[in-house]
């Protein structure tokens, strides 16, 4: 980090983030919320932004592999850091992960505006508890609200990419 | 919405953060409570001092009758700390109701402390164990009970200038004593309508000896009530404590809000008063038994 006066005198500080994998550098307001920095700075606008206060989880990202409100982090706070956004969870050859092609496969969104939140949550709770049972998987998505689902169908998404990561675990050439 | 504009430090050093603290500095750790607020324009600091750096603060220790936990502690470092959960288990069974894990992986501790909100878990565990919190300025260091630390809604005693370094949560004395949690929300992870913390301990004759109680949200600080009177010499394994709901419900004066009217919360406040007392003294009789 270092920083610099801005166009409008505010002090402007240079963030240096590894996101999805990619060497990253904004220059930005110590303010700048690192959801607004993920979207507004380095134009990766899967990141949806809800409601500012941490209670919705539509923004929450992983930060150095562990889910976070990125509403609720100053992007001069995660200097350094490694990030992992919604656009970074399918494989490069565009190929989608457990998660993802569960939420497919389960119809686990409707209007989409909650679900980056919801993959990334589950990514990590998967990662941590890969064969939840129903309390672990209601426990696993219980910080995150959406108004269109109901939640059965995420809840059944969560089981379902449990499924599909054993499954591709079991392939020859076992990937995950 | 977004902060107002700020000055901002971020000191790579204990020394560094206490110089730079000055009268209008706020400290940011984890920043759960704090940005929300900044976000909404409810403040508005003119400083803040980013602590996130200060990793010789990220300790969870135990030793010496107590679990000492450093203002950089994460709430789900704490929760997955099993010699702090063996040496005092009203911690883990708190945490567990600290928002949601995605706020437990930046929130501290010791900042949902230092942030005093009647409604969180930690002020009430930390009132009800008689802890204490370790402060630091430029002037030196100074220990405040939990008695002393919480004067308000989102008040503590910490001074300008001040750093909560850590807090020491006393750990349980075993054998023949137990804690245990109850807690209701409207939904998983929002802020307690009420909550519980219970400390139970039995007496020579394997009787209920005395139990102690702090209340969330039930008052402008953790309100801890002294249980003894009610329990006392009752059979431990005994399936409800209606004098101890009963003390709860008169001695406690909540206030009403848009999520209960204050019959309602004195009511749960009875009913979980039964709940933490049973959890607590089913833990204390494992630890007989064992």
């Amino acid at each position: 980090m270092s920083a610099n006066q801005g166009a409008n005198g505010a002090e402007v500080h240079e963030v240096r983030l590894t996101v999805n994998g990619a060497a990253r550098t904004a220059n930005v307001p110590a303010r700048r919320l690192l959801s607004d920095c993920l979207r507004h700075d380095l134009r990766l606008t899967g990141t949806h932004v809800g409601c500012e206060h941490g209670v919705c989880g539509a923004c929450t990202i992983l930060l150095n592999g562990a889910p976070v409100r990125s509403c609720l982090l100053l992007a001069v706070s995660a200097d350094g850091a490694d990030i992992t956004t919604v656009e970074g969870l399918a494989d490069p050859d565009g190929t989608l992960s457990p998660v993802q092609q569960a939420f497919a496969e389960c119809h686990g969104l409707q209007c989409g505006f909650c679900t980056p939140g919801f993959l990334t949550t589950i990514t990590a709770g998967l990662a941590a508890t890969p064969n939840p049972d129903d309390e672990q998987a209601r426990d696993m998505i219980g910080g995150n609200l959406c108004r269109c689902t109901g939640y059965q169908n995420i809840l059944a998404a969560v089981h379902r990419a449990a499924e599909i990561t054993r499954e591709r675990a079991a392939e020859p050439g076992g990937r995950s | 919405m977004k902060p107002s504009p700020f000055r901002y430090s971020r000191p790579e050093s204990v020394t560094e953060a206490l110089v730079l603290l000055d009268d209008e500095a706020k400290v940011l750790a984890g920043g759960q409570s704090l940005i929300p607020l900044l976000n909404m324009r409810l403040a508005a600091p003119e400083h803040l001092v980013d602590i996130n750096r200060l990793t010789e603060l990220s300790y969870v220790e135990t030793a010496n009758g107590a679990v000492r936990i450093g203002a950089l502690a994460r709430h789900a470092e704490v929760l997955a700390c099993e010699s702090a959960a063996a040496a005092q288990p009203l911690l883990r069974q708190a945490l567990r109701w600290v928002a949601h894990p995605a706020v437990r992986n930046r929130g501290t501790t010791v900042g949902s402390l230092v942030h005093g909100d009647p409604a969180g878990e930690m002020p009430a565990v930390l009132a009800l164990l008689g802890g204490t919190v370790r402060v630091a300025s430029i002037a030196g260091e100074r220990a405040i009970p939990a008695s002393d630390f919480f004067l308000g809604p989102l008040e503590t005693a910490l001074e300008p200038g001040e750093l909560a370094i850590d807090a020491e949560f006393p750990a349980l004395a075993r054998s023949g004593s137990g804690t245990g949690f109850a807690e209701i929300s409207r939904r998983r992870g929002d802020y307690a309508v009420c909550g519980v913390a219970a400390l139970a301990w039995l007496g020579p004759d394997g009787r209920v000896g005395g139990a102690s109680a702090a209340y969330l949200s039930m008052g402008p600080v953790p309100v801890v009530l002294d249980l003894t009177e009610a329990v006392a010499g009752a059979a431990a394994d005994a399936a409800t404590f209606p004098a101890a709901a009963g003390l709860a419900r008169d001695r406690l004066d909540p206030q009403p809000d848009i999520h209960a009217t204050a019959s309602y919360r004195r009511h749960l406040a009875g009913v979980l008063t039964e709940r933490a007392l049973l959890a607590a003294l089913a833990d204390a009789r494992e630890t007989v038994a064992a």
